[in-house]
């Protein structure tokens, strides 16, 4: 019995964690932005803006819910949920610290890498529910996008876990105890934190949602807290992102002096401000060059990578 | 974990049943796709933890994906044609032989010979050395059925025209 409410009680404080900070994150990226463009970013509600979220959600939610009468009315309202149901599962296997995780599974990056991939049903049957051009042409890209850097996630990530000998993240971290995987993988990290970048669609590689061009892409018909679920969804993506870059690459929870959770929460931030500068200062790359340059340069490098990195494993093996 | 087992059964068949009675193509791919979903957790609990998360991550992910993606693009969906296909007289033969199968399943049950469902947990590393060992050779024929499938869509996807982009 205790351990079902030590687990239902790290399922309550991971989600409700996770939420939150999304929330927060909206007026985070939108002030940092600000910051770094020389303006103020919203700064009206609450003390420096904080409430700014609150606002924008009570706003979402009073907003008229509504649903285009040509577009295919279940599929339309099913979408949203996935995009957080399944960013919010990826994140049961997420350890923030030894023995802090609600799901300690032997095949925890597989799992991560499903929920990835099922995620991008939200994107493809979301642009074809809505049955307008916009949010067609914007999901249509968006399969290109994700399936092609899809492959590229899982070959980047093989290296650490070739390195670790598990595909369990807890172990993976603990792996890490002596020289963090960014300089046994430094490839391996690149091509992670690219393919994540396309994974949750962010700059440089948010063709699927260009506004200049697509309006909002696949989301152009969703309106009130159907839009703001996908807009959630992009910041749990974020999260995911920085905290799996953590966990493979950075040594997860481990450092020393601090407690294993603020390691943790440190390390995760610095990435999440990396994504928002990122945004504050690239470009969008054009889509076949976005293309070109996963099949011809990220693809070869992970599997090199892979290569070089069996290679040593085995060497060392004996 | 019986009982998952059984509810996850259900969810499977009912799911692939209206896989094969929807008329809407893009909503059946959407039934399918549950239904692999369904599979994987059974797989799962029958111990095969790998297959369960490839089924997800190949099938669920990357094969239906595509799948639906070319559906999409076959343009608007002739659900009043596919219904014109769905006539009762083409039930006959795919219930006469379903038929026969449940018989042999209310046999069997029938018999009493019935086995609880056998739980055997399979390590990565067993699946491995299997598919290395014993079955190298379907691995290495598998990988060169797929080689012409890479070359053939290099070749379709090649660029003929010399002027610059």
């Amino acid at each position: 019995m205790i351990d079902w409410s030590r687990t239902a009680l790290t399922i309550v404080v991971i989600l409700g964690g996770v939420l939150t900070l999304a929330a927060l994150l909206v007026w985070v990226e939108r002030r940092l932005l600000g910051i770094w463009q020389e303006r103020y970013g919203p700064n009206r509600v609450g003390p420096g803006g904080l409430l700014q979220s609150l606002a924008d959600m009570l706003k979402l939610f009073t907003k008229e819910d509504w649903i285009p009468p040509f577009a295919d009315k279940a599929v339309f309202v099913l979408t949203p949920a996935i995009v957080v149901i399944t960013a919010l599962m990826s994140f049961a296997v997420v350890p923030i610290a030894p023995g802090f995780v609600v799901a300690d599974l032997n095949m925890g990056i597989l799992f991560f890498l499903a929920m990835t991939s099922l995620a991008a049903y939200s994107v493809i049957i979301g642009g074809w529910a809505s049955n307008s051009k916009f949010a067609f042409l914007g999901s249509l890209r968006a399969i290109a996008q994700l399936l092609s850097y899809e492959v590229f996630m899982g070959l980047s990530v093989m290296g650490a876990v070739l390195l670790a000998g598990s595909f369990n993240l807890s172990e993976i971290v603990e792996a890490q105890r002596h020289l963090w995987f960014v300089v046994p993988q430094f490839l391996g990290f690149l091509g992670f934190f690219m393919a994540g970048l396309a994974e949750a669609h962010r700059t440089p590689f948010d063709m699927p949602e260009a506004e200049a061009e697509l309006v909002a892409g696949y989301h152009a018909e969703y309106s009130g807290m159907k839009f703001g679920m996908f807009f959630v969804g992009e910041y749990l993506s974020v999260i995911l992102l920085s905290a799996m870059i953590v966990i493979l690459f950075f040594g997860g929870w481990l450092g020393p002096w601090l407690p294993p959770v603020v390691w943790f929460f440190l390390k995760t931030s610095v990435f999440i401000v990396l994504i928002f500068l990122i945004r504050a200062t690239w470009p969008r790359v054009r889509f076949d060059q976005l293309l070109s340059f996963g099949w011809k340069v990220v693809m070869p490098l992970a599997l090199i990578n892979l290569l070089v990195t069996g290679g040593v494993v085995l060497w060392k093996a004996g | 974990m019986e009982v998952l087992f059984y509810i996850a059964a259900v969810v499977t068949l009912v799911a692939t049943v209206r896989v094969i009675t929807h008329v809407h193509a893009v909503h059946a791919l959407l039934y399918l796709v549950v239904a692999l979903i369904a599979l994987a957790l059974i797989f799962y609990l029958l111990g095969a933890q790998f297959a369960a998360a490839l089924e997800i991550i190949i099938y669920g992910g990357a094969i239906m994906v595509l799948f639906i993606f070319v559906v999409m693009l076959l343009g608007p969906l002739a659900v009043e044609q596919e219904k014109s296909w769905l006539t009762p007289g083409t039930w006959v033969g795919p219930s006469v032989l379903a038929l026969v199968l449940l018989g042999e399943v209310g046999y069997l049950i029938a018999a009493g010979d019935h086995l609880p469902i056998d739980v055997m947990e399979t390590r990565r590393k067993g699946i491995s050395i299997v598919l290395y060992g014993p079955y190298i050779i379907g691995v290495e024929l598998a990988s060169m059925l797929l080689l012409p499938g890479l070359i053939g869509a290099y070749h379709l996807g090649r660029r003929v025209s010399k002027e610059p982009r």
